[in-house]
């Protein structure tokens, strides 16, 4: 018994603990902004420093550049008991999601959102939700997947009511909040069936358990399991607004603020992408046994605390683990062939779908926020395929499927850039002249010509075009698609998706170039030597400059998934 | 080495490099912005013409007439953690297209000289466009040839929707779909190729081995590092593949190896990878060419663009249609190739003659001429596909090496003769402000120079002998005659055709008592910077005419080469395999007839 506490000290004080430091980071930094509210201190003091400040720490304690660099070898470590999982995934995670986060206050400070009342709920709540956010990136178990999920939820839909007041912001905040609710309890229902089936909530040991079952037996449970993976994967689609849960998407993109807008679009967004490749890993891929023999001492305290009537499992894990590279399809257990077959289907169908509807719902969109929103949902669906090739492939070719994996993130790292500059334009051309609708940007190059180069470097890498950074991107994830005939039907759903979605990405570079200027009023000039528009010109330069030369970026996302399926 | 980068990086980057050197120019100095960008295109072009002297050899930048290898070739590193170089070179394929661009930037950067809208922002998608066009035939990377293909787009997309007539921004986003649609094709077979190329199977299983054979290796230009993995795997040290987007190297794997047509594994229907690649880059190009039935978009353009960019459409767009044909489907799927070479084969007469129908039929003076490049690109697709080598059941490739060649020549004669007629329409468009052809007359009289001008390029796209049009043209139905002769009667019958549409048209538009249409008073003769652009226009298209020799020296090694290879391949591989079907099926139909 002493032996046990004395190891579960030991865990925590000297493995998770120091893992876990960009996170503490945060959340003293969350601390002393609501200390601030009380103590009179944040009267002399800038508040955005203290959260500027926070996130660049907690960034430096990530280290990503130290941990991400060729020839590093960080071991891949179970942090509380298996609770969550430190590897390079999680530390490019990580960086991406505090990268953005400090990008992101410079940008809300710029644009003026925040006044000096609300400046702290909002750092907060942008904090707490990354907070979320960076425990989905590692997760590593489906109570921390649920925690994570409501942790990065809650505290967006107080963002999507930022502006008080407006009836269409506290309708977008209800809306996003009554659908997140609703998921979140559909989901964790599909969890509790998961951990009915499988006797554990922790990734690695359900597989393993996956694996293990006996035909006859998986048999008997495969309903349990296949709607518990349903309602699981509800959760995860309303986080990465899948269609069909994308309903929220939209409204909450026109009723709140473009900030905020871009808060969700991309850092939601990327810790979604990085749950499902965790919770798709998680259900596809036995983990061999060095990964399992670091676990397993505390993993199986873990699992006689909470399940103490559960029999040890551990004997058959370590004997069967090793033979990863050698699979064929004859030592695949049929359980988790079937599993890695119901996965590709699903996510292959979620993405084609989420692609081709965020895709043609653009088209009528009259209002810009609108039209991105629909642009965030067929991104989403461009991300997600990459998934769906890695399951295909993990059997036959574990590093084939890493590279899959790096193609997300590398879209991940474009895809901030691309959405945060866009959505930049939106919030300084709406200070201006007050209008997110389209209609609104016509003629707009005569005034302020740098801009709408600028915005149309960012819409043409959205759309995908080279020498644009997205092209790059599509490209990786088209790459992983070619690696099975079976994903084939979706590389070309894919590519005629580029060019479905041509026509509204253009449309609104033509209204800003060839439509004449607004009879009835003069347009606003924007200069690009205000702050805003040299904070527009510093999203734009990685936008182009990540097309032409992206080699430093696809070295990072293959460093980043170097741990991933071993 | 390094001075091949510099120059081949110069000739392409330094339009787009004036191009933002113009940013900074103010906006409301126009001549010291067309200044800038008519230098531009004339010391690219120089450079080119420099090239173009005849060489002495190896390390001499300029072109070397007797060989078919690959010039001033070189692969740098540009991002090697997905296998894509900056590889670039020059053969006798692309060296021809590289000059005939630079020439017609300038032709048409001459042109723009009346374009009064936004001149800065012109000039500077047309240098923009000029270095994609430039990159297309010096690009030997797949990644970067893609990426030049599509930097083209957007200027081009800018160029017809700002800068165009009426109906331009329908035109323009027509374009767009239709190339875009295009390139997704191909990018799709780009992937496709690129994940199933490798490299190390290749040094096993034919000549081009880097240990054993380093002269042949070194033909393929890889970068050291990769030769060094290469050898490694080899050895035995590693066991996964390594892929490439050399088009050089996919060539030969597509040639040398089974990678691309293993029959144990089919893609999809029974059909082997280098098939759907085939399919779906061939549709990419045809798209560009255009052939019937996916033409639509050039009437459109053609019509709606400002002269000088339907000069370029017409003069370079869309050679990279068939130079892409030429350069990528044919070397790289051979098997494909010559099973659907009936097809290739039938959608290039139906082009001629279905364009020349649509030509005798158009109302609009530039849309008749618009159509007439449908036609005319047709016989370059016909000199492609002709897979004629048996001749009295023995090899014998010559006359598919005509066909190719003729189809080349088609190429740069319509380069040279279709911007000069879009360049008269312009003229006279400019004065008149229609192209109703039934609302002109007279032009002979009032503008004698132009008229002369404008008979001699009109006779250069009929076809007449001693202008270039007849050259192209001949090669192509003669080299047919021996494939199918039924293509041949019609291919033959379509100069006809076009005939009488281009005569029909001379003599509605020059000949004839007088002018009928509107805006009579604004008739002026020809203006010497019209005359500058047009003159030498005609004069290339006489001396090429005379001298076709002139061009074919340039190529002829090159074209040569390819359809050998290609020839090779099919009776060192094809016809094995092929008669090695007919024996099972033999068998297996002896077997059933004995049951």
């Amino acid at each position: 018994m002493f032996e046990l506490i004395e190891r579960l000290q030991h865990n925590t004080l000297q493995v998770s603990l120091p893992g876990f430091q960009p996170e503490l980071a945060i959340c003293a930094t969350i601390v002393l902004l609501l200390l601030g509210r009380m103590l009179p201190f944040t009267r002399w003091i800038d508040t955005l420093w203290i959260a500027l400040g926070g996130t660049l720490v907690a960034l430096y304690l990530a280290r990503p550049w130290q941990h991400l660099a060729v020839g590093t070898d960080v071991a891949a470590t179970p942090l509380f008991d298996g609770m969550l999982q430190l590897d390079t995934f999680t530390i490019y995670f990580r960086g991406v999601l505090l990268l953005f986060v400090a990008l992101f206050l410079i940008f809300s400070r710029l644009s003026g959102i925040p006044d000096r009342e609300d400046a702290v709920d909002i750092y907060a709540l942008v904090l707490g939700s990354t907070l979320g956010m960076m425990l989905m990136a590692s997760a590593n178990h489906l109570f921390v997947v649920f925690m994570g999920i409501e942790m990065a939820s809650v505290p967006s839909y107080a963002l999507a009511g930022v502006l008080k007041g407006r009836r269409i912001s506290s309708e977008a905040a209800l809306k996003y909040a009554i659908f997140g609710a609703g998921t979140a309890g559909v989901m964790l229902y599909g969890i509790s069936l998961l951990a009915g089936a499988l006797g554990t909530l922790h990734l690695p040991t359900m597989v393993n358990q996956l694996a293990d079952m006996p035909e006859a037996e998986f048999a008997m449970r495969q309903t349990v399991l296949l709607s518990g993976g349903l309602m699981l994967m509800v959760g995860l689609a309303f986080k990465l607004s899948a269609v069909p849960f994308h309903f929220w998407c939209p409204d909450v993109f026109e009723g709140a603020p473009a900030e905020v807008d871009a808060f969700l679009s991309v850092a939601s967004k990327a810790a979604a992408l990085a749950l499902l490749v965790r919770v798709a890993i998680g259900f596809g891929h036995v983990p061999t046994s060095s990964v399992a023999a670091v676990d397993r001492p505390t993993s199986a305290v873990v699992r006689t605390v909470a399940f103490a009537a559960q029999p040890a499992v551990d004997a058959p894990v370590a004997a069967k683990a090793a033979d990863d590279k050698a699979e064929t399809p004859a030592t695949v257990p049929v359980p988790l062939a079937k599993s890695r077959r119901f996965m590709v289907g699903l996510i292959s169908l979620l993405a084609a779908v989420t692609a081709t509807f965020g895709n043609l719902a653009a088209y009528s969109q009259t209002n810009l926020k609108r039209l991105l929103a629909y642009s965030t949902i067929a991104h989403a669906g461009y991300m997600m395929m990459p998934v769906a090739a890695a399951l295909a492939v993990v059997g036959r070719d574990p590093e084939l499927a890493r590279e899959s994996i790096s193609a997300i993130c590398f879209y991940i790292g474009t895809y901030l850039f691309m959405n945060l500059g866009a959505f930049a334009v939106v919030a300084f051309v709406r200070n201006e002249t007050r209008s997110e609708e389209i209609r609104d940007y016509a003629g707009m190059i005569r005034r302020s010509p740098g801009l709408v180069v600028c915005f149309g470097i960012i819409l043409v890498s959205l759309l995908g075009l080279p020498p644009m950074s997205g092209f790059a991107a599509k490209l990786l994830v088209f790459k992983s698609l070619v690696t099975d005939p079976q994903l084939y039907t979706l590389l070309i759903i894919g590519g005629l998706n580029t060019v479905l979605s041509l026509v509204y990405y253009l449309r609104v570079v033509k209204v800003m170039t060839i439509d004449a200027e607004p009879q009835d009023r003069v347009l606003p000039s924007f200069s690009m030597l205000t702050p805003g528009g040299v904070f527009i010109t510093l999203m734009t330069i990685p936008v182009a400059g990540l097309g032409i030369w992206w080699d430093p970026l696809n070295v990072l996302a293959q460093q980043a998934v170097r741990q991933l399926f071993s | 080495m390094e001075s091949a980068v510099t120059l081949l990086s110069l000739v392409v980057f330094l339009p787009a490099l004036v191009a933002l050197l113009l940013a900074f120019v103010p906006k409301d100095r126009t001549d010291t912005v067309k200044l800038m960008s008519l230098a531009c295109t004339a010391v690219v072009f120089l450079i080119t013409c420099w090239m173009a002297i005849p060489g002495t050899g190896a390390d001499d930048l300029r072109f070397d007439l007797g060989t078919a290898k690959l010039q001033d070739a070189f692969a740098v590193d540009w991002i090697p953690s997905f296998d894509i170089y900056y590889f670039m070179g020059l053969d006798g394929i692309s060296f021809p297209l590289l000059i005939l661009t630079s020439f017609s930037c300038l032709c048409a950067m001459g042109a723009s000289w009346n374009i009064s809208k936004h001149v800065k922002a012109y000039c500077i998608l047309f240098l923009l466009l000029e270095t994609g066009m430039l990159g297309v035939f010096l690009a030997l990377d797949f990644f970067l040839f893609y990426v030049f293909w599509e930097v083209m787009l957007l200027p081009m997309y800018f160029l017809i929707g700002v800068w165009g007539g009426p109906r331009r921004e329908y035109a323009a986003i027509k374009f767009f779909l239709y190339t875009l649609l295009g390139s997704v094709f191909m990018l799709i077979a780009i992937l496709m190729l690129y994940f199933n190329s490798d490299l190390v199977v290749l040094a096993r299983e034919s000549a081009y081995n880097p240990t054993k054979n380093p002269e042949k290796w070194a033909e393929i230009h890889v970068a050291e590092k990769v030769t060094k993995e290469v050898v490694a795997a080899l050895e035995g040290k590693s066991n996964r593949p390594i892929h490439t987007f050399n088009i050089i190297a996919l060539k030969k794997m597509g040639q040398h190896t089974l990678l691309f047509n293993n029959p144990d594994t089919p893609l999809a229907f029974g059909k082997s990878i280098q098939w759907w690649a085939f399919l779906l880059l061939f549709l990419g190009f045809l798209i560009k060419v255009p052939g019937v039935p996916v033409h639509t978009w050039l009437p459109d353009a053609h019509v709606e663009a400002p002269t000088p960019i339907s000069m370029l459409l017409a003069g370079v767009m869309l050679k990279m249609g068939g130079y892409g044909i030429l350069r990528i489907c044919y070397p790289i799927c051979p098997e494909a190739a010559h099973d659907l070479a009936w097809f290739v084969c039938f959608i290039g007469v139906l082009s001629m003659v279905y364009g020349a129908f649509a030509a005798l039929a158009q109302k609009d003076f530039k849309r008749m001429v618009a159509y007439s490049s449908v036609s005319h690109m047709g016989y370059v697709t016909l000199g492609i596909g002709v897979w004629s080598i048996f001749e009295a059941n023995r090899f014998n490739p010559d006359y598919w090496s005509m066909g190719m060649n003729g189809a080349m020549f088609q190429m740069l004669a319509h380069g040279i003769s279709s911007p000069g007629m879009f360049f008269m329409v312009g003229v006279i468009y400019d004065r008149v402000h229609h192209r109703n052809l039934d609302e002109f007359g007279g032009l002979f009289g009032r503008m004698p120079v132009y008229t002369a001008l404008a008979f001699g390029i009109f006779f250069a796209g009929l076809g007449l002998p001693g202008l270039c049009g007849f050259i192209g043209e001949v090669f192509v139905t003669l080299s047919i005659w021996n494939y199918s002769k039924t293509l041949a009667i019609i291919s033959a019958a379509t100069v006809i055709l076009t005939a009488a549409y281009i005569l029909w048209m001379i003599q509605r538009v020059y000949l004839g008592a007088e002018y009928k249409g509107p805006h009579g008073d604004h008739i002026s003769p020809m203006t010497g910077r019209e005359f500058s652009i047009a003159a030498p226009i005609l004069a290339l298209a006489i001396l090429f005419g005379v001298h076709p020799n002139l061009l074919f020296m340039y190529m002829t090694p090159t074209v040569h080469q390819t359809v050998q290879e290609l020839a090779e391949w099919t009776e060192d591989v094809k016809a094995p395999l092929d008669a090695r079907q007919r024996t099972v099926t033999a068998a297996s139909g002896d077997a059933s007839d004995s049951q």
